[in-house]
């Protein structure tokens, strides 16, 4: 995140948006912004070294990350980037980079199958990021109450909940706005700085 | 595009994949010169386009310079010269080493700053 005043210099920020395989992330993106590639091909992560030997090896080991993100750009010279996390376990690293310097996190959950998002939660809580749990309500899902999803999830009582329709564009934005207040809310708490 | 040249399909241009393995542009190297870190959406900006006289920069040196004569969030310059991550850091590095860029905001911790948070709160409602 970067405020800037000088050089016609846009501020920026940015929002992750996290869940497990096919709940919505992706379409939740579209359905509010601009959707831009972003192509990562980051060098063997630091858990290889030591593990894989490396000596001798001409060529770079690397993973190659194809990712979307989305993009708003505002009057006020404001432009905020929303980034999907990639799911699989093998690019926590990019989790790590997406991480620095966002405002907080969305998690999108799926109530057909809740522990999809476990992941997130558990990253999220380890890292101090600020985050909020958004139910995506697909038409032939069953309907539960925040408080029953709280349970399910095992979530304080500071973390809130939203239902939404990611494929809604007003509903997304009522998601982070929801976010964005919770961040604003938390980080005036002094007892919450020393997490965030 | 593919291209037919009469001696049966072959493959031109992108549809062949890379060339040129993306780390060859940078001569191998993996980490930006300066031991810069850049976060995605750290703001860049050309300051002069002076080459110094032992510099020798490479086609894509010169297409990154061009794209940030205005300031232009990391990510943006990313998506748009369509070259990994990691290779426009390595690159962005020489620019930088060189004083033909420089890097305009760089942030470090979680973002908290009130004032940066209030414009994303009225923009977001503004939608």
């Amino acid at each position: 995140m970067a405020l800037n005043h000088s050089d016609g210099a846009p501020s920026t920020a940015k929002i992750l948006i996290s869940g497990g395989f096919g709940v919505g992330k992706t379409t939740l993106v579209g359905a509010i912004s601009e959707i831009r590639p972003l192509r990562t091909e980051e060098p063997m992560s630091d858990r290889s070294v030591g593990i894989d030997d490396t000596r001798g090896v001409g060529a770079k080991t690397t993973t190659t990350v194809a990712m979307d993100f989305g993009r708003i750009s505002f009057p006020s010279q404001l432009v905020l980037y929303l980034f999907g996390t990639p799911g699989q376990e093998r690019f926590w690293f990019m989790w790590d980079e997406l991480s620095i310097g966002a405002i907080g996190a969305v998690v999108l959950a799926d109530t057909q199958r809740v522990a999809d998002c476990f992941a997130s939660i558990d990253y999220y809580e380890h890292h101090g990021m600020p985050f909020i749990v958004a139910v995506n309500c697909f038409d032939d899902a069953p309907r539960f109450q925040p408080d029953d999803i709280r349970i399910a999830l095992s979530l304080g009582p500071g973390v809130p909940i939203v239902l939404c329709d990611a494929r809604d564009r007003d509903s997304v934005k009522h998601v982070l706005v929801s976010l964005v207040r919770h961040v604003m809310s938390r980080s005036r708490r002094p007892d919450r700085m020393s997490l965030g | 595009m593919t291209r037919h040249d009469g001696y049966g399909d072959r493959w031109f241009d992108r549809d062949a994949g890379p060339v040129v393995r993306p780390y060859a542009l940078t001569r191998g190297r993996t980490l930006p010169s300066g031991g810069e870190s850049f976060d995605l959406i750290d703001v860049v900006v050309a300051t002069s386009d002076r080459m110094p006289e032992h510099f020798r920069p490479g086609p894509e040196h010169r297409r990154l310079l061009s794209l940030c004569r205005r300031p232009t969030p990391i990510v943006d310059l990313t998506s748009e010269i369509d070259l990994p991550l990691g290779v426009v850091r390595v690159l962005l590095g020489d620019l930088i080493s060189e004083g033909l860029v420089r890097v305009l905001s760089t942030q470090k911790q979680p973002a908290t700053d009130q004032r940066l948070l209030r414009m994303v709160l009225d923009g977001l409602e503004s939608l």
